[in-house]
């Protein structure tokens, strides 16, 4: 199979590989896929205060094109709001690595990433915010 | 040194020089171009001497009768022949045929085929060490079992089968053996006097012989019947009708008696190559070797990287010629049948590749793949949330995974 330029540069040098602590209220975390399946990816994001994703990483296991869209993300997540984030779309993720059919499913993965992440900063959040009135 | 460097002796080989030396030499007019049917002048005499020297080089490499031997266009058309040949035949006498999971395609979509034609087919699991056990053919024999067929080095893990004790089997059952043997001959001793096999399909690629040849051995003594698959001159006692392909059978039969006289030292050779290889990554973490580690043919080892995707893996060795053992270029993301009967769990079965040594493989490429492939899984697990987890105690058995 060949890969376009863009998918092999992630791939070869994937940016913000890491790991983030699950606990630090500031973090989200998005685990999506599954091992039976070939790919998951592990998608975080570390928020500000005012609301900007300040820092992204991720660690994926899967093919190339998995990997390089992941990688791809986190790039583009830093310094959005959640908002804007959230907003990002698996087609925007296709196009720019020029993903061929089968590999569609690798942007899919990508975006319910980040969704994900961000469902679980907001979740974390939400529940401090309820802690904090009841207390 | 040469990259990508082969290591899918298993899939095919490259001619050997002297192979294609002599198949050269039926080709042009001045060589042995005649057709071997011709009987009325010397361009078909020569021919056929030359495609019954071939028959012989083949029959000597298992011990028997050239007679016995059948040229076909590979072990495909091999076992098609065989196991249709024989169910055909022997339709009225029981529609019921066993072989294993494992088996190569060449003989599990023979069988479904079979079994759109009303046959019906017992596919027997093989253990986890990838071998077929005698008593499991035993216990599925039936009244109206025809044929079994059970391959005799499985292709992608490189264990070999006892077809010997197999044969004890069948022969008392009255019922007929085939064995797929494109993976042993010429790697192993086969010698089909000794043994209770009816038929055996052999390919002249796997040993350094030309694609596109066969031959299929049919036991004269007790003797098997078959109905012919393809119809035409009558050539090769009926059962197989085309005009001989000189070049071809000579190819294969040169292959065969360069095996013949180099198998020991070969095998060694071979052996001792994938010891090294073996030994240079058996060491890393969470590495596992498909199948029975004292019952196997020299040239192929198939191992597994756990937590690293098989893909990727394959992307990340493009100095290697290596095969995966999942179809992930597909979206279907198929592991592999044959580690999925073994009990091998998807994720697993993912993560292997297959390595096949063969006559032109040295120590460099070994080295070189060594560090290759440690290179390849270290980074990749540093990529690898799955790894993250196992290095943390985490029991992925127990997370609930989003399939999709």
């Amino acid at each position: 199979m060949a890969y376009s330029d863009k998918v092999l540069d992630h791939y070869e040098n994937p940016r913000n590989v890491g790991k983030m602590d699950d606990d630090d209220e500031d973090v989200g975390t998005g685990m999506v896929g599954a091992p039976a399946c070939g790919d998951v990816m592990r998608l975080q994001i570390k928020v500000g205060q005012d609301g900007v994703i300040e820092d992204a990483r991720f660690k994926t296991y899967g093919c190339g094109s998995a990997i390089a869209s992941s990688s791809l993300l986190t790039e583009w997540v830093k310094g959005r709001t959640l908002d804007e984030a959230e907003s990002i779309k698996n087609t925007e993720i296709a196009e720019e690595l020029a993903l061929p059919p089968v590999k569609i499913h690798c942007s899919v993965l990508a975006e319910d990433a980040i969704k994900a992440a961000i469902t679980d900063y907001r979740t974390k959040r939400d529940l401090d915010e309820e802690a904090s009135v009841t207390g | 040194m040469k990259t990508p460097i082969y290591f899918d002796y298993a899939a095919t080989t490259p001619v050997d020089p002297r192979v294609a030396q002599k198949m050269s030499e039926c080709l042009l007019a001045e060589g042995k171009f005649g057709n071997p049917a011709s009987r009325s002048h010397k361009f078909g005499w020569e021919a056929e001497e030359a495609v019954e020297v071939a028959r012989r080089q083949v029959a000597d490499l298992v011990n028997c009768d050239p007679r016995e031997i059948v040229w076909t266009s590979g072990a495909t058309e091999s076992d098609n022949l065989a196991i249709k040949g024989v169910a055909h035949f022997y339709k009225s006498k029981g529609q019921h045929i066993i072989t294993s999971k494992i088996e190569h395609k060449a003989v599990l979509d023979t069988c479904r085929q079979l079994e759109r034609e009303g046959f019906e087919v017992t596919y027997l699991e093989p253990g986890e060490d990838g071998l077929v056990t005698p008593e499991s053919v035993e216990a599925s024999i039936r009244e109206d079992t025809t044929i079994v067929s059970i391959m005799h080095v499985n292709n992608e893990i490189g264990v070999v089968n006892d077809i010997a004790a197999i044969g004890e089997i069948t022969r008392n059952h009255k019922v007929f053996f085939h064995v797929d043997a494109a993976q042993s001959v010429g790697k192993m001793k086969i010698d089909l006097e000794d043994l209770k096999v009816d038929l055996m399909a052999f390919s002249a690629h796997k040993v350094y012989g030309p694609k596109g040849v066969g031959a299929l051995y049919v036991r004269r003594k007790p003797r098997v019947r078959l109905e012919a698959q393809i119809h035409g001159g009558g050539h090769e006692r009926g059962m197989r009708s085309g005009t001989l392909a000189t070049h071809q059978l000579v190819g294969m039969g040169e292959a065969f008696r360069i095996a013949n006289e180099e198998m020991n030292a070969e095998s060694e050779r071979i052996t001792a190559l994938r010891e090294r290889l073996l030994d240079g990554l058996e060491n890393m973490e969470e590495v596992y070797v498909s199948g029975d580690m004292d019952h196997r043919v020299p040239g192929i080892i198939n191992m597994s990287f756990n937590y690293v995707e098989g893909e990727s893996l394959i992307m990340s060795l493009p100095d290697l010629a290596v095969s995966s053992g999942s179809a992930c270029t597909s979206a279907s993301l198929e592991p592999s049948y044959v580690l999925r009967a073994l009990g091998m769990n998807d994720e697993l079965a993912h993560s292997s590749l297959r390595f096949s040594i063969g006559r032109f493989t040295t120590e460099e490429d070994v080295d070189q793949a060594i560090t290759s492939v440690r290179t390849a899984v270290n980074k990749l697990r540093e990529l690898s949330p799955l790894w993250d987890m196992y290095k943390d105690g985490v029991d992925m058995d127990k997370i609930e995974w989003a399939t999709h």
